[in-house]
């Protein structure tokens, strides 16, 4: 028979480890949801915030619908993971956030002990007209690099709208991450991506972060701050199209390669279909800024102190 | 406190530093006065010992021992740090930590809100705030020159400290340069200003790597005022000024 009380305890510790709060899933007053391989261990609505979920044979699904106009000052707390070494875990989740609502989530994703773990997410966002979402993800792996990650998630921001997302993954050795967003806005709406990772060992990281600029007055922010070690290799390709009048986007891309044997790439991609639209992109791929290392041993670091420093600062 | 004993620098074949001399004293703060391309940068570079910085031949003596082949981080354990004129920024490291850092490392005593307002930046504006492109200029390079005093150094090497500053911020920055001499640091205050040259103890010219004159900093502005400001021949200083001394 399947030990919940158990399973909890190991995903909330797990959770904890990646710097969570576990005590939030027994607040009632904050919405939660909480999926340990194919099991549903916790889940909370609350008023304006109602989480529909099930189970299947490999994960779960949920939906989790966000009433017009509701302004949640304590974020949705979500917490998915494997704790066995070998595992999948495939979660297909829906997002309706409501016109004029304000809602922020905070997700975590563990994985201390994979050594062969599949990781698997397909979301889908509708972020309302004039409704803020704010989408806030870090993730908890083991050393071993033994998970496979792979995030698709498909936004579309109305009118107005707000849709920030912020990817982390700096603790551990992933493995494989194979992360794909796409988002579409309308008219005046924005999105802001930003995507922070630490590869080492083994890691291969890929990143597709892409913003259709549709409506009129439209803007996004791609943003990617990439560190690869030992003989982690990372691909990051940022995406913006102004398709519609006067939009404005950015790509922003800083990989960092530590060592001889790390590999990046970085792939800014910048299409204007219409010709009011302005996109810029700068993108720097290579080791640490020389002059932030010496700016920080003109203060008495060591070298290794001093790139650490720099490092850490970027993936913050 | 430091003694540059006829100190050269070549970059591919270019005399960039030609045969410097100069002895600043402990407390002392030593004004150093060219124009833009003399080799200024050059010289601060060479005496924190920066990758690539080099001397070409000479000697660096800072207290009794000879650091010319001492490299950035061993200079800097010995208490020399430098302010560059274009600071560096950092994402994700605030104010506050970067000040702690060069306390910590530097074994000053003043905390970062102290040294904040010694500069003139309000501790409760700057203190969360992130060293990174959100600051304008003028805010780093105060910014800059709180983390020269949070380390409270035993020599600062100071290039273009006055630039980016606005001239009701300048009295300030130029009042705490007096205060890390008055603490027992000496300072080699890197300018292309004369004003600033004034507050020094006593100040040097350069033009083309070399020290065309040391002496009181109204004598040296003077000079550099006749000589220097409308030098029809940048980096080719005249015969007869080579060697005034």
């Amino acid at each position: 028979m399947f030990d919940y009380s158990a399973e909890f305890e190991a995903i909330t510790s797990a959770y904890e480890q990646s710097g969570g709060d576990a005590s939030v899933f027994s607040d009632k007053e904050s919405a939660s949801l909480v999926v340990s391989g194919n099991k549903i261990l916790a889940s909370n609505s609350i008023p304006g915030i109602k989480i529909e979920d099930e189970e299947t044979e490999t994960g779960a699904r949920a939906r989790v619908i966000v009433e017009p106009g509701i302004q949640i000052a304590s974020p949705v707390h979500l917490c998915f993971g494997v704790i066995p070494k070998e595992g999948l875990q495939e979660i297909f989740s829906e997002f309706e956030i409501g016109e004029g609502a304000n809602v922020s989530f905070v997700a975590h994703c563990s994985f201390p002990n994979a050594l062969r773990v599949r990781h698997l997410m397909e979301a889908k966002v509708n972020v309302g007209q004039g409704a803020k979402m704010t989408y806030s993800e870090t993730h908890f792996h083991g050393q071993k690099g033994g998970t496979v990650v792979m995030p698709r998630t498909e936004v579309k921001v109305a009118t107005g709208g707000l849709f920030c997302n912020q990817f982390r993954l700096v603790t551990g050795s992933v493995g494989r991450l194979d992360l794909d967003l796409t988002a579409e806005l309308g008219e005046k709406a924005v999105c802001d991506l930003e995507a922070k990772v630490y590869g080492k060992r083994e890691d291969k990281i890929r990143l597709k972060e892409s913003i259709y600029l549709n409506g009129a007055w439209s803007r996004g922010l791609v943003k990617s701050r990439i560190v690869v070690s030992e003989r982690a290799q990372s691909e990051v390709l940022g995406e913006v199209i102004g398709n519609g009048p006067h939009t404005r986007g950015h790509v922003d891309c800083l990989e960092i390669v530590q060592g001889n044997e790390a590999q990046a790439k970085a792939v800014p991609l910048l299409q204007v279909v219409d010709e009011t639209a302005k996109l810029t992109h700068e993108a720097a791929v290579g080791s640490v800024d020389k002059k932030q290392v010496q700016t920080l041993m003109a203060r008495g670091l060591t070298e290794t102190e001093a790139v650490e420093t720099v490092v850490r600062g970027l993936l913050r | 406190m430091l003694q540059i004993e006829n100190i050269h620098l070549n970059f591919n074949g270019n005399p960039i530093l030609n045969g410097i001399n100069l002895q600043i004293s402990k407390g002392e703060i030593h004004g150093i006065l060219g124009a833009n391309g003399t080799g200024k940068s050059t010289l601060a570079y060479v005496l924190m010992g920066l990758e690539g910085y080099r001397t070409t031949s000479g000697r660096i003596i800072f207290g009794n021992e000879d650091i010319t082949s001492l490299p950035l981080s061993d200079r800097a354990r010995r208490g020399i740090t430098l302010a560059w004129q274009e600071p560096a920024r950092f994402e994700g490291l605030t104010v506050t930590e970067y000040l702690s850092l060069s306390r910590t490392k530097g074994g000053g005593s003043l905390s970062p809100g102290v040294c904040l307002e010694q500069v003139g930046l309000s501790p409760s504006v700057y203190l969360n705030r992130l060293v990174d492109q959100a600051l304008s200029g003028g805010e780093r390079k105060r910014i800059e020159l709180a983390s020269v005093l949070a380390m409270r150094p035993k020599l600062a090497i100071l290039d273009e400290p006055d630039s980016g500053i606005d001239a009701l911020s300048l009295d300030q920055v130029m009042e705490v340069i007096r205060s890390l001499a008055k603490g027992g640091s000496s300072v080699v205050l890197i300018t292309h200003h004369e004003q600033v040259a004034l507050i020094a103890d006593r100040a040097s010219s350069l033009c083309a790597g070399m020290i065309l004159k040391t002496a009181s900093p109204e004598e040296v502005a003077r000079f550099f005022r006749n000589h220097c400001r409308e030098c029809p021949h940048i980096n080719r200083p005249e015969e007869e000024l080579i060697g005034n001394v």
